[in-house]
Protein backbone atom coordinates (compact mmCIF):
# COMPACT_ATOMS: atom_id res chain seq x y z
CA UNK A 1 0.00 0.00 0.00
CA UNK A 2 0.93 3.29 -1.13
CA UNK A 3 0.01 7.32 -0.05
CA UNK A 4 1.91 10.05 -0.97
CA UNK A 5 5.43 9.62 0.50
CA UNK A 6 5.18 6.58 2.46
CA UNK A 7 4.64 2.94 1.57
CA UNK A 8 3.86 -0.10 4.11
CA UNK A 9 4.07 -3.66 3.54
CA UNK A 10 2.52 -6.75 6.25
CA UNK A 11 4.10 -9.79 6.57
CA UNK A 12 3.82 -12.86 9.32
CA UNK A 13 7.12 -13.64 10.96
CA UNK A 14 5.04 -16.14 12.85
CA UNK A 15 1.62 -17.83 13.84
CA UNK A 16 1.74 -15.08 16.85
CA UNK A 17 3.82 -12.25 15.28
CA UNK A 18 3.13 -9.74 11.99
CA UNK A 19 5.62 -6.85 10.90
CA UNK A 20 4.71 -3.80 9.03
CA UNK A 21 7.77 -2.50 7.20
CA UNK A 22 7.42 1.21 6.57
CA UNK A 23 9.41 3.34 3.83
CA UNK A 24 9.43 6.67 3.48
CA UNK A 25 7.84 9.00 5.63
CA UNK A 26 5.75 8.86 9.09
CA UNK A 27 3.84 12.36 9.68
CA UNK A 28 0.10 12.60 10.61
CA UNK A 29 -0.74 12.11 7.19
CA UNK A 30 0.56 8.50 7.52
CA UNK A 31 -2.48 7.59 9.57
CA UNK A 32 -4.96 5.99 7.50
CA UNK A 33 -1.95 3.74 5.86
CA UNK A 34 -0.75 3.00 9.34
CA UNK A 35 -3.96 1.72 10.93
CA UNK A 36 -5.38 0.09 7.88
CA UNK A 37 -1.84 -2.08 7.54
CA UNK A 38 -2.44 -2.33 11.70
CA UNK A 39 -5.27 -3.93 11.33
CA UNK A 40 -4.43 -6.68 8.73
CA UNK A 41 -1.11 -7.38 11.03
CA UNK A 42 -3.85 -8.19 13.32
CA UNK A 43 -5.88 -10.10 11.61
CA UNK A 44 -4.95 -13.02 11.99
CA UNK A 45 -4.60 -12.83 16.14
CA UNK A 46 -0.94 -11.72 16.51
CA UNK A 47 0.11 -11.46 19.72
CA UNK A 48 3.47 -9.16 18.70
CA UNK A 49 3.92 -6.54 15.85
CA UNK A 50 7.16 -5.80 14.41
CA UNK A 51 7.11 -2.03 13.20
CA UNK A 52 10.22 -2.08 10.86
CA UNK A 53 11.69 1.30 10.43
CA UNK A 54 14.68 0.08 8.37
CA UNK A 55 13.01 2.14 5.29
CA UNK A 56 12.15 5.41 7.40
CA UNK A 57 13.53 8.57 5.50
CA UNK A 58 11.34 11.20 7.92
CA UNK A 59 9.18 11.23 11.21
CA UNK A 60 7.87 14.22 12.67
CA UNK A 61 6.20 15.34 15.32
CA UNK A 62 2.91 14.15 13.83
CA UNK A 63 4.40 10.93 13.22
CA UNK A 64 5.66 10.44 16.80
CA UNK A 65 1.97 11.47 18.06
CA UNK A 66 0.78 8.57 15.47
CA UNK A 67 3.15 5.53 17.29
CA UNK A 68 0.76 6.86 20.26
CA UNK A 69 -2.33 6.10 18.92
CA UNK A 70 -1.05 2.57 17.59
CA UNK A 71 0.84 1.76 21.27
CA UNK A 72 -2.74 2.50 22.59
CA UNK A 73 -4.59 0.43 20.12
CA UNK A 74 -2.15 -2.47 20.62
CA UNK A 75 -2.39 -2.40 24.73
CA UNK A 76 -6.55 -2.66 23.91
CA UNK A 77 -5.89 -5.41 21.56
CA UNK A 78 -3.91 -7.26 24.30
CA UNK A 79 -0.52 -7.14 21.81
CA UNK A 80 2.90 -6.16 22.31
CA UNK A 81 3.88 -3.35 20.23
CA UNK A 82 8.00 -3.34 19.04
CA UNK A 83 10.59 -1.29 16.84
CA UNK A 84 13.22 -2.85 14.83
CA UNK A 85 15.34 -1.62 11.87
CA UNK A 86 15.55 1.85 13.94
CA UNK A 87 18.91 4.16 13.25
CA UNK A 88 20.26 6.42 16.19
CA UNK A 89 18.22 9.15 15.28
CA UNK A 90 15.11 7.66 15.25
CA UNK A 91 16.11 5.63 18.58
CA UNK A 92 16.85 9.21 20.22
CA UNK A 93 13.71 10.25 19.19
CA UNK A 94 12.00 7.44 20.75
CA UNK A 95 13.83 7.69 24.03
CA UNK A 96 13.49 12.02 23.87
CA UNK A 97 9.78 11.09 23.83
CA UNK A 98 10.16 8.40 26.12
CA UNK A 99 8.10 6.18 23.94
CA UNK A 100 11.03 3.49 24.36
CA UNK A 101 9.60 2.78 27.52
CA UNK A 102 6.44 1.63 26.02
CA UNK A 103 7.13 0.37 22.54
CA UNK A 104 10.23 -2.20 22.84
CA UNK A 105 13.14 -1.97 20.70
CA UNK A 106 15.26 -4.40 19.14
CA UNK A 107 18.24 -4.71 16.79
CA UNK A 108 16.09 -7.62 14.61
CA UNK A 109 13.65 -9.62 13.84
CA UNK A 110 14.64 -12.82 15.63
CA UNK A 111 15.45 -10.19 18.72
CA UNK A 112 12.03 -9.42 19.08
CA UNK A 113 10.62 -12.61 19.03
CA UNK A 114 12.67 -14.28 21.49
CA UNK A 115 11.88 -11.43 23.43
CA UNK A 116 8.07 -11.84 23.28
CA UNK A 117 8.38 -16.00 22.83
CA UNK A 118 6.13 -15.84 19.43
CA UNK B 1 -9.23 6.97 12.12
CA UNK B 2 -9.36 3.61 14.02
CA UNK B 3 -12.82 2.36 14.35
CA UNK B 4 -13.15 1.67 18.30
CA UNK B 5 -12.46 4.77 19.38
CA UNK B 6 -14.88 7.45 21.20
CA UNK B 7 -14.87 10.00 19.02
CA UNK B 8 -16.66 14.01 19.51
CA UNK B 9 -16.76 16.89 17.79
CA UNK B 10 -17.48 20.86 19.00
CA UNK B 11 -17.51 23.62 17.20
CA UNK B 12 -16.62 26.11 19.57
CA UNK B 13 -18.13 29.31 17.98
CA UNK B 14 -17.95 28.56 14.10
CA UNK B 15 -19.20 25.27 12.07
CA UNK B 16 -16.19 23.14 11.41
CA UNK B 17 -14.66 23.83 7.85
CA UNK B 18 -15.87 21.56 5.18
CA UNK B 19 -12.46 20.63 4.41
CA UNK B 20 -11.61 18.89 7.72
CA UNK B 21 -11.23 15.38 7.53
CA UNK B 22 -7.57 14.53 6.30
CA UNK B 23 -7.80 15.02 2.63
CA UNK B 24 -5.87 18.25 2.21
CA UNK B 25 -2.73 18.76 2.88
CA UNK B 26 -1.50 18.62 6.45
CA UNK B 27 1.71 20.53 7.97
CA UNK B 28 4.51 18.04 7.70
CA UNK B 29 3.62 17.12 3.62
CA UNK B 30 6.58 16.70 1.21
CA UNK B 31 7.04 19.76 -0.31
CA UNK B 32 9.80 21.81 0.38
CA UNK B 33 10.89 19.51 3.24
CA UNK B 34 14.37 18.26 3.88
CA UNK B 35 15.15 14.83 3.84
CA UNK B 36 16.57 14.33 6.94
CA UNK B 37 14.36 15.19 10.16
CA UNK B 38 17.89 15.71 12.45
CA UNK B 39 18.49 18.98 12.56
CA UNK B 40 14.65 19.54 13.34
CA UNK B 41 14.37 17.04 16.72
CA UNK B 42 16.32 17.73 19.90
CA UNK B 43 18.71 15.78 21.57
CA UNK B 44 17.31 13.65 24.38
CA UNK B 45 17.42 15.20 27.74
CA UNK B 46 17.32 13.38 31.14
CA UNK B 47 16.62 16.44 33.66
CA UNK B 48 15.14 20.18 32.21
CA UNK B 49 17.67 22.87 32.53
CA UNK B 50 15.98 26.50 32.84
CA UNK B 51 18.00 29.46 31.47
CA UNK B 52 17.60 32.92 33.02
CA UNK B 53 14.00 34.00 33.75
CA UNK B 54 13.22 37.60 35.69
CA UNK B 55 13.00 38.15 38.87
CA UNK B 56 9.18 38.65 38.97
CA UNK B 57 8.83 35.33 37.42
CA UNK B 58 7.89 32.26 39.76
CA UNK B 59 10.36 29.81 38.55
CA UNK B 60 9.16 26.45 39.84
CA UNK B 61 8.14 23.27 38.99
CA UNK B 62 10.71 22.97 35.41
CA UNK B 63 14.53 22.77 36.80
CA UNK B 64 15.24 19.42 36.98
CA UNK B 65 12.27 17.87 35.96
CA UNK B 66 11.97 15.11 33.49
CA UNK B 67 9.96 15.55 30.50
CA UNK B 68 6.57 13.60 30.06
CA UNK B 69 4.25 12.15 27.43
CA UNK B 70 1.47 9.97 27.33
CA UNK B 71 3.15 7.05 28.07
CA UNK B 72 4.03 8.33 31.05
CA UNK B 73 0.58 10.02 32.41
CA UNK B 74 -2.57 9.28 33.81
CA UNK B 75 -5.85 10.51 32.99
CA UNK B 76 -7.93 9.70 29.59
CA UNK B 77 -5.73 10.54 26.49
CA UNK B 78 -7.09 13.07 24.43
CA UNK B 79 -6.14 14.15 21.20
CA UNK B 80 -7.10 17.96 20.48
CA UNK B 81 -7.36 20.37 17.21
CA UNK B 82 -7.92 23.89 17.03
CA UNK B 83 -7.97 25.43 14.07
CA UNK B 84 -8.43 29.00 12.42
CA UNK B 85 -8.59 29.86 8.89
CA UNK B 86 -6.60 32.97 7.86
CA UNK B 87 -9.09 34.33 5.04
CA UNK B 88 -8.17 36.68 2.78
CA UNK B 89 -4.49 37.07 4.30
CA UNK B 90 -1.62 37.36 2.34
CA UNK B 91 0.32 35.20 4.07
CA UNK B 92 2.06 31.64 3.78
CA UNK B 93 2.19 29.05 6.51
CA UNK B 94 6.04 29.71 6.93
CA UNK B 95 5.79 33.27 7.68
CA UNK B 96 2.73 32.37 9.99
CA UNK B 97 4.93 30.16 12.06
CA UNK B 98 8.24 32.45 11.87
CA UNK B 99 6.01 34.98 13.69
CA UNK B 100 4.64 32.78 15.87
CA UNK B 101 7.18 31.71 16.96
CA UNK B 102 8.96 34.98 17.69
CA UNK B 103 6.17 36.18 19.23
CA UNK B 104 5.12 33.52 20.80
CA UNK B 105 3.59 34.54 24.14
CA UNK B 106 2.13 37.87 23.36
CA UNK B 107 -0.42 35.56 21.42
CA UNK B 108 -1.88 34.06 24.94
CA UNK B 109 -4.97 35.25 26.80
CA UNK B 110 -3.73 38.14 29.36
CA UNK B 111 -2.62 37.03 32.72
CA UNK B 112 -0.74 34.04 31.37
CA UNK B 113 3.43 34.21 31.14
CA UNK B 114 5.95 32.33 28.47
CA UNK B 115 9.55 33.10 29.65
CA UNK B 116 11.06 31.90 26.18
CA UNK B 117 14.68 31.70 25.59
CA UNK B 118 16.41 34.81 23.92
CA UNK B 119 17.59 32.36 21.15
CA UNK B 120 14.20 31.99 20.11
CA UNK B 121 12.03 28.43 19.77
CA UNK B 122 14.06 26.17 18.39
CA UNK B 123 14.72 22.49 19.41
CA UNK B 124 15.88 21.88 23.19
CA UNK B 125 14.55 25.14 24.19
CA UNK B 126 13.04 25.36 27.65
CA UNK B 127 10.90 27.73 28.62
CA UNK B 128 9.12 28.64 31.75
CA UNK B 129 5.34 29.18 31.75
CA UNK B 130 3.20 31.09 34.76
CA UNK B 131 -0.49 30.20 34.21
CA UNK B 132 -3.49 31.99 35.40
CA UNK B 133 -5.32 28.78 37.62
CA UNK B 134 -8.37 29.25 39.31
CA UNK B 135 -9.06 31.91 42.28
CA UNK B 136 -6.17 34.10 41.47
CA UNK B 137 -3.59 31.81 41.57
CA UNK B 138 -0.59 31.39 39.50
CA UNK B 139 0.94 27.94 38.05
CA UNK B 140 4.19 27.49 37.33
CA UNK B 141 5.30 25.02 34.99
CA UNK B 142 7.21 24.77 31.69
CA UNK B 143 7.59 23.10 28.27
CA UNK B 144 10.53 21.76 26.71
CA UNK B 145 10.59 22.06 22.35
CA UNK B 146 11.35 18.70 20.76
CA UNK B 147 10.86 19.58 17.42
CA UNK B 148 10.94 22.51 15.15
CA UNK B 149 11.06 23.37 11.46
CA UNK B 150 9.27 26.15 9.25
CA UNK B 151 6.21 24.68 9.19
CA UNK B 152 5.41 23.12 12.06
CA UNK B 153 6.95 23.29 16.09
CA UNK B 154 6.23 21.16 18.80
CA UNK B 155 6.44 21.38 22.82
CA UNK B 156 6.09 17.98 25.38
CA UNK B 157 5.94 18.88 28.62
CA UNK B 158 7.63 18.56 32.39
CA UNK B 159 6.35 16.57 35.84
CA UNK B 160 3.80 18.69 37.89
CA UNK B 161 2.49 20.01 34.54
CA UNK B 162 -1.37 19.16 34.32
CA UNK B 163 -0.92 16.80 30.78
CA UNK B 164 1.71 14.58 30.31
CA UNK B 165 1.73 15.84 26.53
CA UNK B 166 2.96 16.92 23.13
CA UNK B 167 1.60 20.12 21.84
CA UNK B 168 2.25 21.08 17.93
CA UNK B 169 1.79 24.47 16.58
CA UNK B 170 1.58 24.48 12.60
CA UNK B 171 0.25 25.32 9.70
CA UNK B 172 -0.75 24.77 6.40
CA UNK B 173 -2.49 25.78 2.88
CA UNK B 174 -6.27 24.73 2.31
CA UNK B 175 -5.99 26.18 -1.48
CA UNK B 176 -4.86 29.55 -0.92
CA UNK B 177 -5.44 30.01 2.79
CA UNK B 178 -3.20 30.01 5.64
CA UNK B 179 -4.73 27.73 8.51
CA UNK B 180 -3.13 27.56 12.02
CA UNK B 181 -3.71 24.43 13.66
CA UNK B 182 -2.93 23.98 17.64
CA UNK B 183 -2.48 19.79 18.33
CA UNK B 184 -2.62 18.75 21.69
CA UNK B 185 -1.91 14.64 22.76
CA UNK B 186 -2.72 15.03 26.40
CA UNK B 187 -3.33 12.60 29.53
CA UNK B 188 -4.09 14.63 32.89
CA UNK B 189 -0.68 13.98 34.77
CA UNK B 190 -2.16 12.81 38.24
CA UNK B 191 -5.66 11.62 39.62
CA UNK B 192 -5.80 15.39 40.71
CA UNK B 193 -5.58 16.92 37.71
CA UNK B 194 -7.70 14.18 36.36
CA UNK B 195 -10.80 15.09 38.28
CA UNK B 196 -10.14 19.44 37.56
CA UNK B 197 -9.90 18.71 34.09
CA UNK B 198 -13.38 16.81 34.02
CA UNK B 199 -15.03 20.09 36.29
CA UNK B 200 -13.44 22.44 34.33
CA UNK B 201 -9.90 21.92 32.32
CA UNK B 202 -11.15 20.94 29.50
CA UNK B 203 -13.06 23.80 29.28
CA UNK B 204 -10.69 26.05 30.48
CA UNK B 205 -7.64 24.50 27.93
CA UNK B 206 -10.02 24.98 25.03
CA UNK B 207 -10.99 28.65 25.69
CA UNK B 208 -7.15 29.33 26.18
CA UNK B 209 -6.22 27.57 22.98
CA UNK B 210 -9.06 29.25 21.15
CA UNK B 211 -8.40 32.30 22.17
CA UNK B 212 -4.43 32.13 21.28
CA UNK B 213 -5.88 31.31 18.31
CA UNK B 214 -8.10 34.36 17.52
CA UNK B 215 -5.40 36.67 18.68
CA UNK B 216 -2.49 35.04 16.23
CA UNK B 217 -5.44 35.21 13.44
CA UNK B 218 -6.22 39.18 14.71
CA UNK B 219 -2.52 39.71 14.37
CA UNK B 220 -2.28 38.69 10.33
CA UNK B 221 -5.67 41.12 9.79
CA UNK B 222 -7.95 38.20 10.45
CA UNK B 223 -11.36 38.35 12.52
CA UNK B 224 -11.67 34.76 13.03
CA UNK B 225 -12.92 32.28 15.75
CA UNK B 226 -11.31 28.89 16.36
CA UNK B 227 -13.20 25.38 15.64
CA UNK B 228 -12.02 22.30 17.75
CA UNK B 229 -11.85 18.75 17.11
CA UNK B 230 -11.73 16.51 20.34
CA UNK B 231 -11.12 12.36 20.08
CA UNK B 232 -11.13 10.82 23.17
CA UNK B 233 -8.38 8.12 22.14
CA UNK B 234 -7.82 5.76 25.36
CA UNK B 235 -10.50 6.25 27.77
CA UNK B 236 -8.48 4.23 30.10
CA UNK B 237 -6.88 5.62 33.31
CA UNK B 238 -2.74 4.54 33.46
CA UNK B 239 -3.16 4.17 37.56
CA UNK B 240 0.41 2.96 37.59
CA UNK B 241 1.02 6.47 37.55
CA UNK B 242 -1.13 7.78 39.69
CA UNK B 243 2.28 8.89 42.12
CA UNK B 244 2.61 11.57 39.75
CA UNK B 245 0.81 13.87 41.73
CA UNK B 246 4.09 14.07 44.46
CA UNK B 247 4.95 16.38 41.28
CA UNK B 248 2.06 18.50 41.09
CA UNK B 249 2.58 21.85 39.76
CA UNK B 250 -0.63 23.36 41.14
CA UNK B 251 -0.27 22.32 44.39
CA UNK B 252 3.36 23.22 44.66
CA UNK B 253 2.80 26.65 43.25
CA UNK B 254 0.05 27.13 45.83
CA UNK B 255 1.99 26.20 48.65
CA UNK B 256 4.72 28.77 47.19
CA UNK B 257 2.41 31.40 46.82
CA UNK B 258 1.09 30.95 50.82
CA UNK B 259 4.57 30.80 51.61
CA UNK B 260 5.72 34.11 49.31
CA UNK B 261 2.97 36.71 50.57
CA UNK B 262 4.96 39.25 48.58
CA UNK B 263 3.77 37.30 45.23
CA UNK B 264 0.26 37.96 45.94
CA UNK B 265 0.80 42.06 45.41
CA UNK B 266 2.19 40.95 42.04
CA UNK B 267 -0.81 38.77 41.02
CA UNK B 268 -3.03 41.75 42.53
CA UNK B 269 -1.18 44.36 40.13
CA UNK B 270 -1.93 41.70 36.83
CA UNK B 271 -5.39 41.44 37.01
Amino acid sequence: MTTGTTSVEVRRLSPAAAVIEVHGDITAASEPLLAEAYTRASDDGAKAVLLDFAGLDYMNSGGIGLLVTLLVRSQRQGQTLMAVGLNDHYRQILALTRLDEAIGIYDSEAAALVAVGA
Amino acid sequence: MMTDIETQTVATDEPEHPSEGGSQATPGDAEARPRSSEANWSKPVDRLALGAVPSSAMNLNVEGRRLVGPVQGFGQLWQKRYRVRLDGADVTPEQVISTWKEEFGSFWPKGNSFYGPITGIAPGEVALLNLAAPGHQTLSTGVMVIYADEESFTFMTPEGHMFAAWITFSSYRDGPTAVVQIEVLLRSNDPFYEVSMGLFGHRQENAFWSATLHNLAARFGVDASATLEQTCVDRKRQWKNAGNVRHNAAIRSAVWTVTHPRHWFHRSGEA
